[in-house]
């Protein structure tokens, strides 16, 4: 598997960390309640196909990124800077 | 035996090898395998389950039966395939599965019993009584089962795995392969060629066709030889394309070193490759398949395929009178090559009625070979037809049933190949696997002409999608005969038709487990063992499927087929994993102490990824204890080093590192005054504990962060997070400096006494209290000092840039000498912090919340942080949760024990009555008896209780008191003084 | 028709050909009182229990493709009972149990062979770390023996005990551990239930659940609808989907795990072994592979493929461990849908609709389970309580925090357990 870093190029699936679903990227507000940050923490959509996740350039640019990806076939349709993308929606 | 005038061998160099102890002689280019057939030798191998006689089918990769095991000693290789291995002088060979000879092997009663013997016998019986599995059937099926034997020795041989980039990939270099290399590589594409062979050309190597009025293989060396001037293209032999992965990924094993007694200096026994293509095209060709008779499974009987491999490739006839048993035209090339040769051909038995005749050979239309005897080999077979059944004595049969196209890379991710009638085989259908483009026989295209014209085609389609240019050469004039078939996969009649020769799977298992209701391919599959040999069904899988299509009156599209899995052929574990033997498996990571510690004769043992030393023995000393009461001593009387190195140290700037560090931190560091350091707990977002450490402030804008060893990089993951993911808005930057940097402790009453004379200026003391960092100078070098301790004594950490650790280590024990003190090592260490209380990850292992280890009130209620919410579900603040106490033995029994579980006293030792468990213990010498830190249920609220700790395993009960668990200087005062 | 030895050897003297199906092919029925989604081995067991203990046969298990095809045909077939925290200690406890006596109660030869399980420690904090468990696994009741450097020498001497990168400090050894036929397992339960009335319906896809008023009512399938009282997902990996058909969301990702499995060798390991500091496991099947495997892949997959990194770390563990495995070739490698959940424990719970109950989150683990499982499920939808075995899997306990279980002790992130 091989994911395409917006720093670093195309580079191979051993230089990453994988964290899971980029709803990480939504913290909720402290006092949101309890099913607010189950689902944050928890709960997952899981969806067999494509699906946004989080992953970390860790023996790169230690950037995390946001990576478009299909659950089914594998393929990486595109990955972009966790930074960017929490910038752009906060 | 040997056929003059044919084969690409070298006849001038001689080859002697030995196979079971008998000497033979072959030629330079020979396999194992066409060496043997030379020397007549027929009997190769016992099936598995009815250890039935068996010569080779094949001449391939693909090979079931012809499996022998290669030298010995630790370079004992098993189940090797004789058809593939290249002899050289000196190689052994020895058969398997037998005892106690091949030719008299006891265990082949079981074909005699092998009506009790049928599909899934072993899951009706064997029931009875229970123990009996374990103690005698399970051990006997064990040892009647297997192939080859490991030796049991460690491997000896190098191996290496290796990177390889490249625009198109080209898998197999027959016609189609070399045809796609050349017109690729010509439009400028950097390409890899890879074939499993030991010489390119695949079947051009194996058939009599002309192309351009040349000898096939002499087309091919041809076109090899311009490839091989070309800097873009690189030619890979024995190298086999073993999967296809996500992204353009291929794994291949080059067999570097099998075929050469001598191998290079340095030079691997196997490489095991990951290949990155942009592009790749599968042109792998395809293997035939048998027909499925009675008895079709003796010495002598191979496919017809193999017996022109064997005739045109290796000079050698399999037999000196041939019959050829078939359903389409290509198997009739088999007699025209054996008469071309001089050899006899007593018939050619065609299934068709309508099969083309010959004026070379006799052919027998309509025919079907429904039987065949001889013990140990081939000696005659039954032919049936509508004018009766009849005996040919014959020593080997040539049998084709058609050919599967070699569909399994393109099936690697999860796709299904589709099924085309007018050749009765599966192809690959476009795109299951992105970037791969199919050509030649794997795409049911079997001329040879057909084959060049579908390489120049999938080398253009690839070049399209690479945006090169490709031209399509001129086409050079080759065969170009139609592929004429009618299917036939089982002869009807009595007796065992073979399906899977390996696992000995006959049609009769098939129709057998349909009737039991395994109708399921992979229900069939699974149930009957079909498909499951070291071949993985490459000969018998297709024929298997329609058998058991016609036995549930379905198709064979509706059938299906079983799964494609990688790898394509074998590959050894040594291989894949080249890396991984001895200490390679991870990496090692060193302190700057640790040539001294070693010196020292300090035993050193893994921390995480590092070595650090456990203790530093002195004269006299006869075991660890006494070295580490000894160390422990030492550092509360008078004064110890210890390298610290390896705790994780991440340098962070930037004008948002103080509102960062409240984030991800339970405590504040945004009001830590700069030059002073502070302890700081940080959680998991699910409010768990994640790490601990201090954190120092060097400047306004600047921090430095201590994780423990084992976190250091779960921290920087954490930090980086927090800030892309959470915070980007903040202006701070991360870098670990843990490898920059030798840090050491120095621990004790006499610790800034060792300073003040180390330094080059001493240390004033109003701006050294406890907690306090800054810049220092030792010897003119720029060094960082913080007073902080993990021990409880008065004690500092000295930081220098690490090329000056190792210097600085050795002038430490030095001065610590002169005041008596000296070196210590993690037992020493942890004794120290046990006597402390303080915390490690045997405490914070994960599962523990701030209140649990008596830090509830470290989570600033000023401001959120993370994991601060979750920590407040009810689950987390419970007060009955198990919570930190000390531990101290006061019954006869002064043991305790790390592990062990803690009851009240009159409850007995099982799970339900449980109140908590054991996390470190240690011997105190400076308390004189045992100490221990574990987790108690609503422990705090249970000091001076007296509670029983039962440790099964160990065989050790103690009663203990329940204390606090800073069980020395509980007031701080020796470390802040 | 009970099978036996004496009946071999009768079939085999008559040409076997008085072998009866394993099991029917009915056509479904409008409706039932349990429709089971899922016919791997969870769902068989749900089945036969429900019906050999609760003596409801009017049930029906739905699969969309051949029944076993999940994760039970596709493991390294280990069964041990060797966890340490509450929940998971009393419920694998009690699948052993099961696991026990389960030739005998199916009548069929899952070939369960208690060769024992060894978990090798590597440093002394492991090593307390396993006594702990060790000293879980007694309390509960089960076997634990702590085994020194010398002691793994004598069972493993093969392992390299002096070149090897983390060297082998000593083992937990799980004397009733071992390993089973996997797909015995799925058919021996598949018969039993079959002969006591389930329907086992194959290749029916569950497309939609029907639900009125907070009750389920039955569910749509690809061979149309089908009424029930009650309905169980047991779908594993599939979970998120399947429960998305009902409004769901699980606290459930789905990943991939590799195994492996080498060419027939003779005997040459014979127990089930694990390497703490590799991720790695590894035991010899009865017809000689070796079969292995270690860590998930780490990202979110439905493909059961996975890729070359864990392949090759997989490898590097079993060369760094024990060398003398390096000739050996692997034949197949395979990948199984993991349903990952964020404290690593299962759930076995009712759902927020009335009649809909729910059994997933087995981590890569649930072969072992399957006696357990089913059996504790049964009764859950049987009497709708849970069973005694079972209380702890509850489907809110990462919302609340009690009674979380994470053995691994690596937190909410569904891919660290």
């Amino acid at each position: 598997m091989r994911i395409t870093c917006p720093i670093c190029g195309e580079r191979d699936r051993r230089e990453f960390y994988y964290k899971g679903a980029a709803v990480a990227l939504a913290r909720p507000d402290p006092d949101a309640g309890p099913e607010v940050w189950d689902e944050y923490l928890h709960l997952r959509a899981n969806p067999a196909g494509e699906t946004r996740e989080l992953w970390y350039h860790e023996a790169g640019c230690s950037a995390w990124l946001v990576v478009t990806r299909n659950t089914v076939t594998h393929a990486v349709l595109g990955a972009e800077l966790a930074a960017s993308v929490k910038g752009a929606g906060a | 035996m040997r056929v003059a005038g044919k084969g690409l061998l070298d006849r001038a160099r001689t080859v002697t090898f030995t196979f079971d102890g008998v000497h033979y002689t072959g030629f330079q280019g020979d396999t194992l395998a066409s060496a043997l057939l030379a020397n007549d030798v027929r009997l190769v191998a016992r099936s598995f389950k009815y250890h039935r006689p068996r010569g080779f089918l094949s001449a391939g990769s693909e090979e079931p039966n012809g499996l022998m095991t290669i030298a010995s000693g630790a370079a004992q290789e098993p189940n090797v395939r004789a058809t593939v291995q290249e002899i050289f002088p000196g190689l052994e060979a020895v058969s398997q599965n037998r005892w106690p000879s091949l030719g008299f092997d006891v265990l082949s009663v079981n074909d005699l019993a092998a009506p009790f013997f049928s599909a899934g016998f072993y899951y009706k019986t064997f029931m009875w009584p229970r123990a009996f599995w374990e103690k005698v059937y399970e051990p006997v099926i064990r040892r009647a089962a297997g192939l080859g034997a490991l030796s049991g020795l460690n491997n000896g041989d190098k191996y290496e795995a290796a990177w390889a980039h490249c625009d198109l990939l080209v898998i197999g270099a027959g016609p189609a392969g070399l045809m796609t290399a050349l017109v690729a590589a010509r439009a400028g594409a950097d390409v890899i060629l890879a074939d499993e062979d030991a010489r390119m050309g695949g079947r051009l190597l194996a058939e009599t066709h002309a192309i351009d009025g040349q000898s096939g293989h002499v087309w091919a060396a041809t076109v090899l030889d311009e490839l091989a001037t070309m800097d873009n293209v690189r030619l890979m032999t024995r190298t086999t394309v073993t999967g296809a992965y996500d992204q353009g990924t291929y794994s291949a094993l080059e067999r570097v070193g099998h075929h050469t007694a001598k191998r290079a200096a340095g030079a691997p026994l196997e490489t095991f490759w990951r290949i990155v293509a942009k592009q790749a095209v599968l042109a792998a060709g395809a293997l035939e398949r048998p027909v499925a008779f009675a008895n079709n499974d003796r010495p002598g009987i191979m496919t017809a395929g193999a017996v022109r491999s064997y005739l045109n490739r290796w000079g050698v006839s399999p037999g000196k009178s041939v019959a050829i048993f078939g359903n389409n035209d290509d198997a009739h090339r088999t007699a025209h090559d054996l008469v071309t040769a001089g050899v006899h051909v007593a018939a050619v038995i065609d299934s068709r009625h309508d099969a083309p005749l010959s004026d070379m050979f006799d052919v027998r239309r309509g025919a079907q070979v429904c039987d065949s005897s001889g013990r140990k080999g081939l000696e005659s077979i039954t032919i049936r037809s509508v004018s009766g059944q009849d005996r040919l004595q014959v020593d080997c049969l040539a049998m084709s049933g058609g050919w599967n196209p070699s569909v399994h890379l393109a099936c690697h991710m999860n796709g299904r190949p589709e099924w085309r009638a007018d050749i009765a085989a599966f192809v690959p259908t476009p795109g299951m696997v992105p970037g791969l483009h199919s050509a030649g026989a794997c795409n049911g295209v079997f001329s040879t002409a057909a084959c060049l014209r579908d390489g120049a085609g999938a080398a253009n389609r690839a070049l399209d999608a690479l945006g090169l240019k490709g031209a399509v050469p001129e086409m050079p004039e080759a065969e170009d005969a139609n592929y004429n078939l009618t299917p036939l996969w089982a002869v009807p009649g009595k007796g065992r038709a073979w399906l899977d020769f390996q696992n000995d799977v006959t049609v009769k298992d098939v129709k057998q487990a349909a009737s039991e209701n395994f109708r399921s391919v992979e229900h069939m599959k699974r149930y009957t063992t079909q498909g499951m040999a070291t071949d993985q069904g490459k000969n018998s899988n297709v024929n298997a499927l329609a058998v058991l299509a016609d036995a549930t009156g379905r198709g064979i599209p509706e059938t299906g087929t079983t799964t494609f899995r990688a790898p394509y052929s074998p590959v050894s574990i040594a291989a894949m994993g080249a890396s991984g033997q001895g200490a390679g498996f991870a990496p090692q990571r060193y302190t700057t102490s640790h040539g001294a510690s070693v010196a020292r004769g300090a035993p050193m043992i893994e921390a995480g990824l590092w070595y650090r030393p456990s203790f530093f023995p002195t004269k006299g000393e006869t075991n660890w204890r006494q070295s580490c009461d000894r160390e422990v001593n030492m550092v509360r009387q008078a004064v110890g080093v210890c390298d610290v190195s390896t705790l994780g140290k991440i340098d962070i700037q930037g004008p948002g590192a103080a509102e960062l560090l409240d984030f991800v931190y339970t405590g504040m560091f945004s009001t830590l005054k700069t030059g002073r350091a502070r302890y700081g707990l940080m959680l998991r977002e699910d409010g768990h504990v994640m790490d601990d450490g201090t954190t120092a402030r060097l400047g306004d804008t600047h921090y430095l962060m201590t994780t423990t060893t084992a976190a250091a990089g779960e921290v920087m993951r954490h930090l980086e997070f927090a800030h892309q993911g959470l915070m980007p808005h903040l202006d701070v930057s991360f870098i670990s400096v843990t490898e920059q940097w030798a840090q050491f402790a120095i621990a004790g009453p006499k610790s800034r006494e060792l300073l003040d004379r180390l330094l080059d200026s001493p240390l004033n003391r109003d701006d050294w209290p406890f907690m306090a960092c800054g810049a220092v100078t030792v010897q003119g070098i720029a060094a960082r000092l913080f007073r902080i301790s993990f021990s409880g004594e008065h004690a500092y950490e000295l930081a220098v840039p690490a090329r000056y650790g190792a210097a600085l280590f050795d002038l430490l024990l030095e001065r610590a000498g002169a005041l008596g003190g000296g070196p210590y090592g993690m037992e020493a260490l942890n004794v120290l912090r046990i006597e402390k209380g303080f915390i490690t990850h045997a405490e914070i292992h994960g599962r523990v919340t701030p209140s649990d280890i008596g830090m509830g009130r470290m989570i600033s209620a000023k401001k959120d942080c993370i994991g601060k919410t979750m920590s407040q579900r009810p689950g987390l603040t419970d007060k009955a949760r198990e919570q930190l106490v000390g531990l101290k033995p006061t019954g006869a029994v002064k043991q305790l024990t790390s592990g062990a579980h803690l009851f009240s006293q009159e409850d007995a030792g099982v799970r339900v009555n449980g109140q908590g468990y054991v996390t470190s213990v240690a011997f105190s010498p400076t308390l004189g008896h045992m100490i221990g830190l574990g987790f108690l249920k609503n422990g705090p609220a249970r000091h001076g209780e007296i509670i029983r700790m039962v440790d099964h395993l160990r065989g050790v009960e103690t009663l203990c008191e329940v204390v606090n668990p800073v069980f020395f200087d509980p007031e701080g005062g020796r470390a802040r003084g | 028709m009970r099978f036996s030895g004496l009946r071999v050897l009768k079939e085999g003297l008559f040409g076997n050909k008085g072998w009866t199906p394993h099991w029917r092919d009915p056509e479904p029925n409008p409706e039932y009182d349990v429709v089971i989604i899922g016919g791997g081995g969870h769902g068989l067991s749900t089945a036969y229990y429900l019906a050999a203990e609760y003596g409801l046969s009017n049930v029906a298990v739905l699969e969309k493709g051949y029944i076993g095809g999940g994760n039970v045909g596709r493991n390294t077939t280990i069964v041990r009972a060797n966890y340490f925290l509450q929940g998971n200690s009393e419920f694998y406890s009690h699948s052993m149990k099961l696991w026990e006596g389960l030739e005998q109660e199916l009548n069929y030869n899952v070939m369960f062979s208690q060769r024992g399980v060894i978990n090798l420690f590597h440093s002394d904090g492991q090593r307390d770390a396993f006594a702990r468990r060790g000293n879980a696994m007694i309390n509960q009741g089960d076997d634990a023996i702590l085994l020194d450097r010398e002691g793994v020498r004598t069972l493993v001497p093969y392992l390299d005990f002096d070149n090897v990168r983390f060297p082998v400090y000593g083992g937990l050894y799980h004397p009733r551990g071992g390993t089973a036929r996997h797909d015995a397992v799925a058919w021996g339960y598949a018969r039993g239930a079959d002969q006591r009335g389930v329907h086992l319906i194959q290749n029916c896809e569950v497309t939609g659940i029907d639900i009125e008023g907070g009750t389920v009512r039955g569910v749509q399938t690809s061979r149309g609808a089908i009424r029930a009282k009650k309905v169980a997902m047991v779908v594993a990996g599939r979970s998120g989907q399947v429960a998305a058909m009902a409004g769901m969301r699980l606290p459930v990702e789905s990943h991939v795990l590799q195994a492996f499995v080498t060419e027939g060798l003779k005997p040459v390991i014979d127990h089930v072994l694990s390497f703490g500091m590799g991720h790695f496991y590894i035991s010899q099947s009865d017809k000689g592979g070796l079969v292995f495997g270690g860590d998930i892949d780490m990202y979110a997959s439905y493909a059961a493929r996975g890729n070359l990194p864990i392949v090759e770390h997989v490898m590097e563990a079993g060369m760094t461990l024990m060398p003398m495995i390096g000739k050996a070739r692997v034949l197949r490698s395979w990948g199984g849908i993991m349903d990952m959940t964020p404290d690593g424990s299962p759930y076995i719970d009712k759902t927020g609709i009335d009649g809909l109950y729910v059994n997933c989150g087995w981590n890569y683990g649930g072969f072992k389970a399957v006696p357990g499982s089913g059996n504790c499920f049964a009764h859950l939808i049987a009497t709708d309580r849970p069973h005694g075995a079972a209380t702890r899997f509850r489907l809110d306990r990462m919302r609340t925090g009690v009674g979380i279980i994470d053995e691994e002790g690596t937190g909410a992130q569904h891919n660290l357990h």
